[in-house]
């Protein structure tokens, strides 16, 4: 028993020496470490190992990008396909909002003209032809017998006067603009206080003629119909005289004419149905 | 059957076409005629008696529309229809240049017609002006679109041809 005893307090011993030997070297070793005595000793281990660290960590990263780079690129792609297929999208929505803005700007202008003009009843129109035959200066609007439209109703838009009714169906009509050659609308020189006649051509080009040879006009004077002859009602803007002929043998002057229309954008116009023309060709001698 | 109903679509779309979009594209003050390209192309392309009954729905339906007096459209395109049969026999292994023959002279006649319509009903006109800012433009219009009308109408036509055999 005793030896035993011995034998135990000898282990016992060794290990509490070996114990506390161990501590002491950690401890002073924490304590080098610490108080940096120990760091170019690091140094001198540690960089070898850090340096192939580096090597081995940035060829790992490069073979990793090299394999999986291609599977981001398919990513993207794809992402980019999605975000140009919305932006396409987003830009067809623009399109069409604008669109919407444009058609409401003209009804709104459409309205704002049959409110500035209470006396006369209004048909708005879509134009949805031009006469084919490019003789001709025709224009086919949306609306017809069905909607109260009448052979020889004026037509005008926010602007000033387009033409006259020329021919109706259930649902559709026909208008003759005012730049067709066999138009002819009855005027008044605003600024001359005198009378005379706009005529169409073949071109579309619009004319001002039987102005009388004793009265200036100039250029930029404002042309109103007149009323004269039954065919329109009077006061409504036809345009302005861009030049003027007056040539000393002739019996009248005659002028150029820009028409307030821009009839090639013609989109939508106003038809008056409150106007009954009146047929003076069997008056006319 | 399929032959009608290729030739009345073909013409009821190019009617929307040129109302719509065509007459309001203007070179200086001249237009296409994108039917009177189709009449030439049909003529020339399809089936006599199908090309015969449609274009004449056609003409009198545009000549209905048209303000032009004694149905001078479909005058205009009776006569391109007839060239169209002229050159076909006479040119057929060069049916671009046949084409381009029919819709030169078909414009021409066409122009000249309207002018004349014109002219009885009291119309003035500037001959060297509608010909300079009218007439030619159309031409070009007309001569340039006939290219595709044709190889378009010459598609359709082989497509439904094949088509009919099959059936």
């Amino acid at each position: 028993m005793d030896s035993k005893k011995n034998q135990m307090k000898n282990i016992f011993n060794k290990i509490s020496i070996q114990s506390i030997v161990i501590g002491l070297i950690v401890i002073g070793l924490i304590v080098l470490s610490i108080s940096g005595f120990l760091t170019p000793l690091f140094n001198v281990g540690l960089n070898p190992l850090i340096s192939s660290q580096s090597w081995l960590s940035v060829r790992f990263l490069s073979f990793k990008e090299f394999f999986t780079s291609p599977k981001d690129m398919a990513t993207l792609r794809e992402r980019n396909a999605q975000l140009e297929n919305e932006v396409s999208q987003l830009q067809s929505q623009i399109i069409q909002l604008q669109e919407n803005l444009s058609e409401a700007q003209i009804l709104y202008a459409l309205l704002d003209f049959a409110r500035t003009n209470p006396q006369h009843e209004y048909v708005a129109a879509t134009v949805i032809g031009r006469e084919i035959s490019p003789f001709l200066q025709y224009v086919i609007i949306d609306k017809g017998s069905s909607h109260g439209i009448r052979y020889g109703m004026p037509v005008v838009t926010q602007q000033g006067l387009v033409g006259r009714v020329d021919a109706v169906l259930g649902n559709a009509s026909r208008i003759q603009l005012i730049t067709d050659a066999s138009s002819i609308v009855n005027v008044r020189l605003q600024s001359a206080k005198v009378e005379a006649q706009i005529v169409g051509s073949l071109t579309g080009e619009v004319s001002l003629e039987m102005v009388p040879q004793d009265v200036s006009v100039e250029a930029g004077d404002v042309i109103l119909t007149s009323g004269l002859g039954g065919n329109y009602p009077p006061n409504v803007f036809v345009g302005q005289v861009v030049s003027i002929q007056k040539l000393e043998n002739a019996l009248f002057q005659t002028g150029n004419v820009q028409a307030i229309v821009d009839f090639t954008t013609l989109n939508a116009v106003l038809v008056i149905t409150n106007f009954q023309s009146v047929d003076i060709t069997p008056l006319i001698p | 059957m399929l032959s009608h109903i290729i030739t009345g679509l073909s013409f009821l779309f190019t009617l929307m076409i040129q109302y719509a979009v065509i007459s309001r594209t203007n070179l200086f003050y001249g237009t296409a005629d994108l039917i009177l390209l189709l009449v030439a192309a049909w003529s020339m392309l399809g089936k006599t008696k199908v090309s015969w009954f449609w274009i004449t729905i056609v003409g009198i339906f545009v000549s209905i529309i048209s303000p032009y007096p004694v149905l001078a459209p479909l005058i205009a395109y009776l006569i391109v229809f007839i060239l169209g049969q002229i050159i076909k026999r006479g040119v057929w292994q060069t049916p671009m240049l046949g084409m381009f023959i029919v819709t030169f002279a078909g414009t021409i006649f066409q122009h000249v017609l309207y002018l004349f319509v014109l002219t009885i009903n009291g119309r003035e006109f500037f001959w060297p002006e509608v010909l300079n800012m009218i007439t030619l433009p159309s031409l070009l219009l007309n001569m340039l679109l006939s290219i595709p009308v044709h190889a378009l109408i010459q598609e359709l036509s082989i497509r439904t041809n094949m088509i009919e055999y099959e059936l």
